[in-house]
């Protein structure tokens, strides 16, 4: 570079530019990956659509497999939790593999941001992605095959599906950019996250059971409790290990 | 280097577990509850407890992996896991063996230690399975580091949740496993776990040598093949390359 | 249950021992084979080794 542009970029360096040289900030980042992810999936519906409709398959599966018009107290618990478990698997594989085969990754990792945002970006995306899911899937279980009023479980399942949901976010964020690029990608997401989402689905369904008899029972506290801390691990987990999954 | 001191550490460990075996067959008296088949105990619990700390120590491992770069850490943690996973499958098969003889059936749900061992188990499966699709060398140890550190954490949480719902949905009476033993059997118990802990360390370091005389190698070999193609090829192998030797494989 | 007699209990008892040993006795069997590899690969590098000598030889001498 000429002597002039070194004054010159020298210059900008101490008087112009301070935004530049800042990182952006994590929210402002975070919100404008998120928004970004759900622009995607509204314009091209990979995700969300293939859940719901796969979920509902499944339950009328388990009619035929499980041979009952209607289930209640730990069979509709199962029946409930291990179908939205594999709708969820689903959604898991999708979530990095446009970025992996369209040079997203690279294109965040030229930007100044930081890394765990694109985390806390897709694990927020895939909440959101679950909650749609559920928004089909559980009033679709209701009325297929669940033998109890849906009405009496409220609010109670709400917590839990939320709780599930941060779990499924966190492991499948972990697993998804654990997965994404190894050659067997729809394969090793799955065998990955089922494991690690066996506590969730015990936390879940253990909660559920006495929401789904007859008559009603209170819910377990201590499985909630046990739920949230499972979240609250892996949450943590996955945070602190996303940036060596993105380096290349 | 990996082989000094193997010799004296597996003629210790062999003289150990001879012992142990003593101890078990002659010295410890029978359980008054379970009788004979309480024997199983004292290989299936030392083995489990050495299995699980075997994956958290990979784990611990696999964070030195991250923190430093250096890929011997990764082949440690690889070999860790490898060990743990073999003990794992003699946890499983001495658990069922146990439980055909205990319960009368070759599995039982109502046992959270087998419970969370066959989940823990499902999930160290997917290790080669992961580290054989990812063909970029430092982009495998990487992912296989991440995973080692995640798989760890799960391991003690598993432990705790399976045996949380295993008394909650079959509050009976457990394992009395690790509890209370009287006298002699603790003693037995826990010599039988030194002695197999040690195993473990044996073995581990017998496939470290191993491994580590197969990198030099291949390391030895891309030394010589600089004008040379008449080398037969290099056989494919997920196990990390420690030599810092550059080059394709 | 009552805990087993002894000549019920008492093959199930040796099964879990043979396993262990089983289990100890193949994974040196795998790491036989590595062993017999190792050794095979280092006398075919000491082959080539000698091979380059020989020729380097060859050429000093020209």
């Amino acid at each position: 570079m000429s002597a002039l542009g070194e004054e010159r970029v020298a210059a900008g360096e101490r008087v112009g530019a301070p935004a530049l040289r800042r990182a952006p900030r994590m929210r402002a980042v975070v919100g404008a990956l998120l928004r970004k992810e759900l622009r995607v999936e509204l314009r091209t519906f990979e995700s969300v659509p293939a859940m719901s409709l796969f979920s509902v398959t499944t339950y009328v599966l388990f009619h035929f497999g499980l041979q009952q018009n209607s289930v209640a107290g730990p069979l509709a618990s199962g029946v409930l939790w291990v179908t939205l478990l594999f709708a969820a698997v689903l959604g898991v594989n999708r979530l990095f593999v446009a970025d992996a085969e369209q040079g997203g990754f690279d294109g965040f990792l030229l930007s100044p941001a930081d890394r765990s945002a694109l985390a806390l970006a897709k694990a927020l995306a895939l909440f959101t992605y679950l909650v749609v899911l559920e928004l089909v899937s559980v009033p679709a279980f209701a009325l297929l095959l669940l033998g109890v009023s849906l009405w009496q479980a409220m609010p109670d399942l709400l917590a839990i599906l939320a709780l599930a949901n941060l779990g499924v976010a966190a492991i499948g964020t972990l697993v998804g950019a654990l997965a994404v690029r190894t050659r067997a990608r729809d394969l090793l997401g799955p065998l990955l996250s089922l494991p690690l989402l066996v506590p969730v689905v015990i936390g879940a369904a253990l909660c559920t059971t006495p929401l789904f008899r007859d008559p009603v029972g209170g819910m377990p506290l201590r499985w909630l409790l046990t739920l949230a801390l499972y979240d609250l691990v892996f949450a943590v987990i996955a945070y602190a290990l996303f940036d060596f999954l993105l380096e290349d | 280097m990996y082989g000094t001191r193997l010799r004296g550490l597996a003629l210790l460990t062999a003289g150990l577990l001879t012992l142990t075996l003593v101890g078990v067959f002659y010295w410890a008296p029978d359980d008054e509850t379970d009788g004979f088949l309480q024997k199983i105990f004292y290989i299936h619990v030392p083995l489990a407890l050495v299995t699980l700390c075997g994956f958290i120590a990979a784990g611990v491992m696999a964070i030195q992996h991250l923190r430093t770069g250096e890929a011997r850490w990764d082949m440690r943690s690889y070999v860790a896991i490898h060990i743990s996973l073999i003990f794992g499958v003699g946890v499983l098969i001495t658990g069922s063996i146990w439980a055909k003889g205990a319960w009368g059936h070759w599995w039982v749900w109502s046992e959270p230690t087998l419970v969370a061992f066959l989940l823990v188990m499902l999930l160290y499966a997917t290790y080669q399975p992961l580290r054989f699709a990812i063909e970029d060398p430092e982009r495998q140890a990487r992912a296989a580091s991440v995973f080692a550190i995640t798989a760890g954490v799960f391991v003690p949480v598993c432990f705790v949740i399976v045996r949380l719902s295993t008394a909650y949905l079959h509050p009976r009476t457990l394992d009395n496993i690790s509890g209370n033993l009287p006298g002699r059997m603790q003693v037995v118990f826990y010599l039988s776990m030194v002695s197999i802990a040690l195993l473990w360390v044996v073995l581990w370091r017998y496939e470290m040598a191993s491994k580590h005389a197969s990198a030099q190698l291949r390391a030895l070999r891309r030394l010589l093949s600089g004008d040379d193609d008449e080398l037969p090829p290099v056989r494919r192998s997920a196990a990390p390359d420690v030599t810092g030797v550059g080059g394709v494989r | 249950m009552p805990p087993l007699p002894l000549h019920t209990a008492g093959p199930y008892v040796v099964a879990a021992y043979i396993v262990f040993v089983a289990l100890i006795l193949i994974y040196v069997a795998i790491m036989a084979g590595k062993l017999s590899r190792i050794e095979r690969e280092l006398g075919e590098l000491t082959e080539l080794a000698a091979r380059m000598r020989a020729r380097r030889e060859e050429q000093d001498v020209l």
